[in-house]
């Protein structure tokens, strides 16, 4: 009748979320910007040690990773919990990384594969034993550029 | 006739889809670690040659065992050391400058003892790990080589190109940037060829010991 109505009280006025694709698509951005594509779905457990004299690996030149470290949680009932290697997505044998560099060499142009860096990803729990064999077959093969990847820190203390 | 608005496009769906999109990302990446220590390794010996002779004083020689202790047999001395004082030793021993006549040492500032490296292109360290050390404990030895390395390769470059300002890690690490301009960079090659010459990373591993 009257000709303002009373406004309604009671009941919050609801909560605008017209901002929360921005938020959402700056977490994006950010993921987006900070992160690489995944280059092979992890089987070991790969804590990385840490060292303070490190190099940034040179992105002009292809590089093959080679993953050293127990089986993940999800594997151990079925691989045990001893030392692996991994190459692409499988575990493999330290014989078998000459075949996996035969097929790394096959997929590069000619001139780069003088150029290519070995990435050796390997658990900081790990033994030096099967690193060793590693090396060895690489030495043969003649790949002898490698890069142990670590993470930048402080390698003393942690021992 | 009245002006119609344009109506308001509904932007309820654009978080789903921005979600939708984060997750997508969240799980397909991870944060990359692309830095480390480089290394080249030995190629390999085709014949079993005659090891060339190399006297004992200009050896450093460290092991490693499988409780990852460090031994170390250098400079007429044996002794087991910690990792925090590898650094150090190692510069001692590369910095000695016990050789006298032609293998004299300008630019050493060790304290001369004649049992301990002639000079900086004589002196060799050697690593010798078990099978049973820890990834990690190696991790650290080569760290504190290439620091000890480093730390006087940083010295030297300060001294002879005082004017550019920084050291040899500095200048490699510029030498490595692709912002750097090719003139720049064919300068610092120079540079760090002279002082790569000047000490060389003399290091070989030995194969591991089989147990």
């Amino acid at each position: 009748m009257s000709k303002f109505k009373k406004k309604k009280d009671g009941g919050l006025p609801p909560i605008s979320t017209a901002s929360l694709p921005d938020i959402v698509f700056m977490l994006l951005f950010f993921f987006m910007v900070a992160t690489v594509i995944k280059e092979d779905n992890l089987m070991v457990e790969n804590k990385l040690p840490s060292a303070d004299q490190i190099e940034k690996l040179d992105k002009k030149n292809p590089i093959s990773y080679i993953y050293i470290g127990k089986p993940s949680r999800n594997y151990q009932d079925t691989y045990g919990t001893a030392d692996r290697i991994q190459l692409n997505d499988k575990y493999a044998t330290p014989e078998a990384v000459k075949p996996f560099l035969a097929s790394e060499r096959a997929a590069l142009r000619e001139e780069l594969i003088p150029r290519l860096t070995i990435a050796m990803k390997v658990d900081s729990d790990a033994k030096m034993g099967i690193l060793s064999d590693v090396k060895q077959v690489l030495r043969d093969e003649n790949a002898l550029k490698i890069n142990y990847t670590t993470r930048k820190g402080d390698a003393v203390s942690k021992n | 006739m009245a002006k119609r608005a344009a109506p308001e496009v509904n932007a309820g769906s654009m978080a789903d889809i921005a979600f939708l999109l984060l997750i997508f990302f969240l799980v397909t990446t991870d944060i990359a670690v692309d830095s480390g220590l480089n290394r080249k390794l030995p190629p390999k010996q085709e014949d079993i040659v005659d090891p060339p002779i190399i006297k004992e004083r200009n050896i450093f020689q460290l092991s490693v065992n499988k409780n990852n202790d460090l031994f170390l047999k250098t400079g007429g001395e044996e002794k087991t050391i910690r990792l925090t004082n590898l650094r150090k030793e190692a510069i001692a021993f590369l910095d000695n400058g016990g050789g006298l006549d032609k293998d004299a040492c300008k630019i050493c500032r060790g304290n001369k003892n004649p049992k301990s490296s002639d000079n900086f292109q004589k002196a060799i360290i050697s690593l010798q790990n078990d099978r049973l050390t820890k990834y990690a404990t190696y991790i650290a030895v080569q760290n504190e080589i290439i620091a000890a390395y480093n730390e006087l390769r940083n010295r030297e470059f300060k001294r002879m190109y005082p004017n550019t300002g920084i050291n040899y890690v500095q200048a490699n690490a510029a030498y490595k940037d692709p912002q750097t301009s090719p003139g720049d960079k064919a300068k610092l090659k120079e540079k760090l060829e002279v002082i790569k010459q000047l000490i060389p990373q003399k290091f070989s591993e030995a194969e591991p010991k089989k147990n």
